[in-house]
């Protein structure tokens, strides 16, 4: 009885009787082949924390979106000009107050592509008020990619050409116009420069200071500690919205608005290390004792490198959770400084420079149009909010 | 326990005296004061400023000696009452704050109430009902109350109250009433204007309140002695209540303190929008006009405020939860 390949898997039965064959497999032993991973499996328990954190958050719908969105936000302010259908210090005398304004597709039944009205104006002689209608006649195309209002792109290269631009002798207010005829659209996409980037300026500084002072008082301790902790407590006891008002007064009135909206993120940051410091020390004090650090202090590393080296990055993603659902208050901290009308000052606009025009009862009873700047502001925080939530669940991403 | 009391108490001197001089220099930071702000508008107006009685007042209070010796000047006056003259007012700090106090915690003690009768009940339901629709939908009420600018919200509420319910803009009260005596009539007037700034200030407090709670009760509720509870066959609301609720109350307990500021300054923004006759918007008139003596104090009893409520919240946190330790020394 002849086999040419006894090792190879099944081998006939010998007949009745007969002897069983005597095999010894030839491949290489390996013990370790019923722990062997499949290639899905390996996927799935070999995921660096990076991968695991992406598929926790994704499954977070809402904070995906939201952070989609904000994402999208934060690309259009790169080209808000080319985007703003006119120049956002453009002042349209003939229509002030204007209300906003449709676009249509449709004239008299037929197809005729995205167009507006022409606009008819009359002074009410008895209330004065300004008295805007469609002229249906007189249908007006939107020209796309055209040359509209110049302006200065990132305030450096002269440009005109916009997205959209109304067609000759038309209009497009789309969110209609304020009291010197500005086109409330293109200073929403405007202001959302500075709108914007104000909380993630404000959070940077604020970051620094709460990570290197809470880092440093959690792992210290003692009389560091001590002092820290009541330099929290004094911050924390001063009341934000007057302290802002205070420090926003000290700045001279002839600063250019650029360095008053530098000096203003920088107050929001002083405000709101505070409550990251707080949460870095707690956490700190009890990480100090994990062995880890032990074997870092017995090897001779200093104390910058066990805090920001070892111990820091543990929880870095909590703190960047935390830090997400704080730029929310920085966002309304500037509109409410700018309510008060000691935040950013014309020329530069911002949500809470538009909101500051809108604070008359009046306006909430005739002009509603200008409260519109608050829609955005709802929008970016709640996307905001969704967007910590999200992180904050896949920050721990084995829980 | 009684040791250390005694210690935070001590440690609040030193704290308390740190911010004193912290407020001091922020009120004396901006280049002018009020006089000569005071001055300058008077002759834009062409009108002439009394230089006489600017200088008395100057003398009065000190202002033309060094700093220090104004600041020593403001701070012993607080050990005799004397917590410095507006001049913008022309009265004793101590009367300008007068009846307003009264109202702003009057304000900020039912907006508080209202907070905690909405916020509690809700943040349980979303806690124990989590991904479900009643979750989403009044997690995303409480969010939108935080996303809107409280200022906007009291515009537009101010408006609609107007047109809907026919009550006067703004106030606290009918303007005929301010400064008078207590009466049926003043007393009927402010129940009628006190629901619009409550449920507004309110909104957004409910929204971070509904929030946290939400949030530390999941926490609890994912501990395994919440499955041993239930798997001993407690009764639902027992298991709910007896445990997991008290623990989840630590973060509010450690937050109780700041209560105590909050109820004295009421929502500054709100109550200008509104006019409300409180202590936010004089605050902030006596910051712009740099009234500085009247800012000064109100922002030093504000602090006190909060260093007493820091201390309550550390007191009553150890009471609730007795594995938190006061005296915990660092190791290192």
């Amino acid at each position: 009885m002849t086999d040419p390949h006894p090792a190879s898997g099944a081998l006939p039965l010998p007949p009745p009787g007969g002897r069983l064959v005597h095999v010894a497999a030839t491949a290489p032993f390996n013990p370790h082949i019923e722990e062997a991973l499949t290639e899905t499996q390996k996927k799935v328990y070999l995921a660096d924390q990076l991968t695991l954190m992406w598929w926790k958050f994704r499954r977070h719908r809402l904070a995906l979106v939201s952070g989609l969105l904000l994402a999208a936000l934060y690309a259009m302010i790169l080209i808000a000009e080319f985007l703003a259908p006119y120049n956002y210090e453009q002042r349209h005398t003939g229509f002030i107050y204007r209300p906003p304004q449709a676009v249509h597709l449709f004239h008299e039944g037929r197809f005729l592509g995205p167009f507006t009205y022409a606009t008819q104006y009359r002074l009410d002689m008895e209330t004065m008020r300004r008295l805007y209608a469609e002229d249906t006649s007189r249908p007006v195309p939107l020209r796309f990619l055209c040359r509209g209002d110049s302006y200065r792109f990132w305030g450096l290269v002269k440009a005109d050409i916009h997205l959209v631009c109304p067609g000759e002798g038309g209009t497009l207010f789309l969110l209609g116009t304020d009291r010197l005829g500005r086109d409330v659209l293109s200073r929403i996409l405007i202001g959302a420069r500075i709108s914007l980037t104000i909380g993630l300026i404000g959070i940077l500084v604020s970051f620094t200071l709460g990570i290197v002072i809470g880092g440093l008082a959690g792992y210290y301790g003692g009389l560091f500690d001590l002092l820290v902790q009541r330099a929290i407590e004094i911050v924390q006891s001063l009341p934000h919205i007057p302290i802002w008002l205070a420090l926003a007064s000290i700045m001279p009135p002839h600063w250019s608005p650029l360095l008053v909206y530098f000096a203003i993120t920088l107050i929001l940051g002083l405000m709101d290390w505070t409550g990251l410091a707080r949460s870095v020390r707690s956490k700190l004090l009890s990480l100090r004792e994990e062995d880890y650090v032990v074997a870092a202090q017995l090897m001779g590393a200093g104390t910058g490198r066990i805090v920001f080296r070892h111990l820091v990055p543990g929880f870095m993603s909590h703190l960047i959770a935390s830090a997400t659902i704080t730029i929310p208050s920085m966002i309304l901290g500037e509109t409410a400084l700018s309510f008060l009308g000691l935040g950013l000052r014309p020329p530069i606009t911002s949500w809470g420079v538009m909101l500051n025009e809108a604070q008359n009862i009046n306006v909430v009873a005739l002009y509603p149009w200008l409260i519109l700047p608050v829609v955005p502001v709802i929008l970016v925080i709640l996307a905001f909010n969704f967007l910590g939530d999200g992180l904050r669940d896949a920050a721990d991403p084995y829980h | 326990m009684l040791r250390y009391l005694f210690r935070r108490v001590l440690i609040m001197i030193p704290t308390l005296f740190v911010t004193s001089v912290l407020i001091f220099t922020v009120m004396k930071l901006p280049p002018s004061d009020y006089f000569e702000t005071y001055v300058a508008e008077m002759q834009a107006q062409g009108e002439k400023a009394d230089l006489g009685r600017v200088e008395f007042l100057r003398t009065e209070y000190g202002l033309d000696q060094p700093v220090h010796v104004q600041y020593f000047r403001w701070i012993t006056g607080f050990f005799k009452g004397d917590f410095g003259y507006s001049f913008e007012y022309d009265l004793p700090v101590r009367d300008v704050v007068g009846e307003r106090l009264g109202l702003t915690v009057l304000v900020s003690f039912c907006t508080i109430i209202l907070t905690w009768v909405i916020a509690f009940p809700i943040g349980i339901y979303s806690a124990t009902h989590q991904y479900s629709w009643g979750d989403y939908g009044l997690s995303f009420l409480g969010l939108l109350g935080i996303a809107i600018p409280h200022f906007l919200l009291a515009l537009v509420t101010m408006y609609f109250a107007n047109v809907w319910f026919g009550i006067s803009i703004g106030g606290l009260m009918e303007p005929q009433y301010f400064n008078q005596p207590m009466s049926w009539e003043k007393f009927k007037s402010i129940l009628a204007h006190l629901w619009i700034p409550v449920l507004i200030i309110g909104a957004g407090g409910t929204g971070a309140m509904i929030r946290k709670i939400r949030a530390n009760l999941l926490d609890e509720l994912r501990k395994q002695y919440v499955v041993t509870a239930k798997a001993k066959g407690l009764p639902p609301r027992r298991v709910l209540m007896k445990y997991p609720f008290r623990m989840s109350l630590n973060f509010f307990v450690s937050h109780i303190g700041d209560i105590l500021p909050t109820i004295v300054s009421g929502a500054e923004l709100t109550a200008v929008v509104l006019s409300l006759q409180t202590t936010g918007p004089l605050l902030i008139r006596a910051l712009q006009s740099q009234d500085m003596f009247l800012a000064g104090s109100f922002l030093m009893f504000l602090a006190l405020l909060t260093v007493i409520g820091v201390l309550i919240s550390d007191v009553a946190l150890t009471l609730l939860d007795p594995r938190i330790r006061l005296q915990g020394q660092a190791t290192k």
